[in-house]
């Protein structure tokens, strides 16, 4: 089989502390980024990039951020939906305040923001945690809501409550608005996506993720080995908060084009929570994979129908549909609750021992 | 690994989902954006079955508009943008010449994308006011009126139940609306509208999806308003009317918008409702030629989308005024391009030059049923008048007569949002002197 270590020694530091140490694993993540960079923009239809593939990388970065804080710190949060309208609203006063300032910026200064609003209600995680503390996110997610609702200050006075996405370009390509193409809006959301998982992989295998990790696993402990849990758990909300608003940014900015609070509502923050477990909790492949089922499978299940060339009509459709996407859930967490990285992770294992896996 | 097989099937299979029917559209297409499921499903239902039984009585009676068919597809929104926005852009690739949102949110995202797309939007009295000044957003159609426009002339019917606008003074008035864009569209008429009559406008927000109003409606009982003014949708009207009814408040004195007054909405609350007005720019029942057609046509034989009692709800009239205008104004575009599937830039000329008269209506069988209307390129509104009707507890009847909206109020705030909204996309105002 192809998937074979023997022979591949590691003999220095660097090759010990690569990302993949395997060559094969290596050369099987360049590929799929190169492809994901090439192929969709040449490619796919407007259809595809517009409503699969860009919502798709959004998730999968609001998902990376709460696997950060839920996943490898520990801490359960519901307010994901409110920390990325905290980047959406704060993109939209930059973008719309200082019109000079390139787009890229907005996105990173929004999720400062977030990150800023995330350490504040992450106060709470060290008195509190487990269900107590996912109440008290909740309240950041209700809280949050309202706030964008009821001040007129955060949509520049829009009689109805929405915020658009002003048209912005970087280094000459639209990116934002209407006039930008699909492709162009893809390729800025890969770009994000791709850079801010390499630091979250590199995040995790240092020093912040393994004390996140301490606390997550035994927080006593933690806190004799040195891990002081003020720091490491306030971090972890700052960190996961950005990631989470500049997603909230993306949101608006590179998918829907205009946006009301009902966008960020409690449903999104739990549709994030479900992309981390049945992705797999700690785990930044995992973020892709639940980010992936997900987007894709109710999608593709609107479309089976279509396919085989059944007019159902389109309410019992949709009740079918998600019938057999709950069912879909609980069969993958029944067969493996530790999520689709871990299955991935199986099948590699596998792989390794072919042919004879036990 | 079976989830992995999955996912690739998906990723390989799902382009020819999209394929596949583009080739069999043979006739003019239209997608609509419907909600049969969901917390706004008792709105969204009698609206998507009248407007697809017109449809349905177009090809079979006439076996078309002039002879080409009319090709439709559902797709189911949930009354949730993000969905909506699938849904148009799954729709897109079999070149629909227009899209009937039927959701303010959805239509706020797709008025960018229309234009770029080359689609109509046709948002029938609902949608972005300031899309009514068809000189900024040229793709964007909102006739026979539009939110402000009704909540002008709500205001003028509750002046004559008080024996004249200036009898407002001092009156309070409440608006309990659904916390989006499509509740607060009407706010910043009101808010107008108080300053020049003087009466108190207390402006009440009801979070989606509006099961729960205890709290609105506690600030009612405090406040004890002469006058409601409601903008529910879904869910939410009929909460809001058996609340309405439990706290005493005078049905008679509580006005839905043309959204919020449908009999899903009235006959839960029973005998409470009985009193209830709404606005409406169509009468209900079913005393109209088009409706008998419609059962000969359409439930006769076996086609229809819904149940034939159900035909003559406001809400059906609804989905049957707006084919019926849809119809027409592909019609009209037809009379300047021939008879043949059109493309969305045609069909916006049918939009632009759209003028039904009395005389049309009566060819229609619809005589009666809405007021003549005429668009030019200035006026994406119409400016249609209003009707107030109310529930006697067995159906709904008309109370009023066509009430004119305060267009001296309400035009010159459309075209100073259409200037601000129009910015905000970069749009330019074009001269409409300049176009025939």
């Amino acid at each position: 089989m192809i998937y074979r270590e023997t022979g591949q020694f590691k003999s220095s530091y660097a090759s010990d502390q690569a990302i993949f140490p395997v060559v094969q694993d290596r050369i099987f993540v360049l590929l799929v980024v190169a492809a994901a960079f090439l192929v969709p923009p040449l490619a796919a239809n407007d259809y595809w990039l517009q409503a699969v593939l860009i919502p798709f990388l959004i998730y999968a970065l609001a998902a990376l951020g709460l696997n950060l804080l839920t996943g490898y710190a520990g801490q359960v949060s519901l307010g994901t939906g409110g920390f990325m309208a905290v980047g959406a609203y704060s993109a939209f006063k930059f973008s719309t305040s200082f019109p000079g300032l390139n787009i890229i910026v907005v996105f990173l200064l929004s999720g400062l923001i977030a990150a800023l609003v995330g350490v504040v209600f992450g106060v709470p995680s060290l008195r509190i945690k487990g269900f107590y503390l996912a109440v008290a996110t909740l309240a950041a997610q209700f809280f949050l809501i309202w706030l964008f609702n009821k001040v007129p200050w955060f949509v520049n006075y829009a009689s109805s409550g929405t915020i658009t996405a002003p048209t912005r370009t970087v280094l000459g390509v639209m990116v934002t608005g209407p006039q930008s193409t699909a492709g162009a809006r893809y390729v800025v959301a890969l770009g994000l996506v791709a850079v801010f998982a390499l630091i979250a992989k590199n995040l995790v295998r240092g020093r912040v993720g393994r004390s996140w990790m301490a606390i997550r696993d035994r927080d006593i402990a933690a806190e004799i080995i040195g891990v002081r849990p003020l720091r490491t758990k306030l971090l972890a909300f700052a960190i996961s908060s950005f990631y989470c608003g500049v997603a909230g940014a993306e949101f608006v900015f590179l998918y829907l084009g205009s946006a009301e609070t009902l966008a960020f509502d409690i449903n999104l923050s739990f549709l994030v929570l479900f992309m981390v477990i049945i992705g797999g909790l700690g785990s930044v492949l995992g973020s892709f994979l639940g980010a992936g089922f997900i987007v894709l499978v109710p999608i593709f299940l609107t479309n089976v129908p279509h396919l085989i060339g059944l007019s159902l009509p389109v309410a019992l459709q949709k009740q079918m549909e998600l019938m057999v996407f709950g069912a879909l859930i609980i069969f993958f967490l029944i067969v493996e609750p530790n999520g689709l990285a871990r299955l991935w992770q199986i099948t590699k294992e596998k792989l390794r021992l072919w042919p004879f896996p036990h | 690994m079976a989830l992995i097989g999955l996912l690739a099937l998906a990723v390989m299979l799902g382009p020819l989902a999209s394929v596949v029917p583009a080739q069999q559209a043979q006739g003019i297409f239209v997608p609509l954006l419907v909600y049969r499921t969901g917390p706004y499903a008792p709105s969204g239902i009698p609206i998507a079955n009248g407007f697809v039984d017109y449809f349905t009585l177009v090809n079979e009676r006439d076996g078309g508009i002039n002879g080409v068919k009319l090709v439709w597809e559902e797709c189911e929104t949930q009354y949730d943008t993000k969905q909506g926005v699938e849904c148009y852009e799954r729709l897109k690739a079999k070149n629909p010449v227009l899209v009937n949102p039927y959701s303010t949110g959805i239509t706020y995202q797709l008025i960018p994308k229309a234009a770029v797309d080359k689609v109509v939007v046709f948002s029938m009295g609902y949608g972005m006011t300031a899309a009514a000044d068809g000189r900024w957003f040229p793709w964007v159609f909102s006739f026979p009126t539009t939110y402000w426009s009704q909540a002008s002339a709500v205001i003028r019917y509750i002046g004559q139940q008080e024996g004249g606008l200036d009898k407002l003074k001092g009156k309070k008035i409440a608006h309990i609306y659904h916390n989006s864009p499509y509740g607060k569209e009407a706010n910043p008429t009101l808010e107008e509208l108080a300053k020049k009559y003087t009466f108190e406008l207390t402006l009440l927000a009801v979070d989606h999806p509006g099961q729960e109003q205890k709290a609105t409606w506690l600030q009612v009982r405090r406040l004890n308003p002469d006058w409601i003014f409601l903008s529910g949708w879904g869910v939410m009207n009929q909460v809001a009317v058996k609340e309405a009814a439990s706290t005493g408040f005078r049905m008679d004195h509580l006005i839905g918008n043309w959204w919020s007054a449908n009999d899903s909405d009235v006959v839960p609350a029973g005998e409470g409702a009985k009193a209830y007005k709404g606005a409406t720019f169509h009468h209900p029942g079913t005393n109209f030629r088009v409706f008998q057609d419609i059962v000969k046509h359409v439930y006769d034989k076996g086609k229809g989308a819904g149940k034939k009692e159900d035909m003559g709800a406001p809400l059906y009239n609804r989905g049957v005024a707006n084919a019926m205008f849809s119809v027409e104004a592909i019609r009209t575009a037809m009379g300047k391009y021939g008879n043949k599937v059109l493309t969305g830039e045609q069909v916006r000329w049918g939009f632009e030059n759209f003028n039904l008269t009395e005389q049309r209506l009566d060819q229609l069988g619809m005589k009666g049923f809405t007021r003549p209307i005429k668009v030019s390129c200035e006026d994406h509104e119409g400016n249609g008048p209003v009707l107030i009707q109310q529930w006697n507890g067995q159906k709904w009847q008309v109370v009023s007569e066509w009430l004119a909206p305060m267009r001296d109020v309400v035009r010159p705030k459309v075209e100073q949002a259409a200037i601000e909204e129009g910015k905000k996309l970069n749009y330019t105002q074009r001269d409409c002197s300049k176009e025939k």
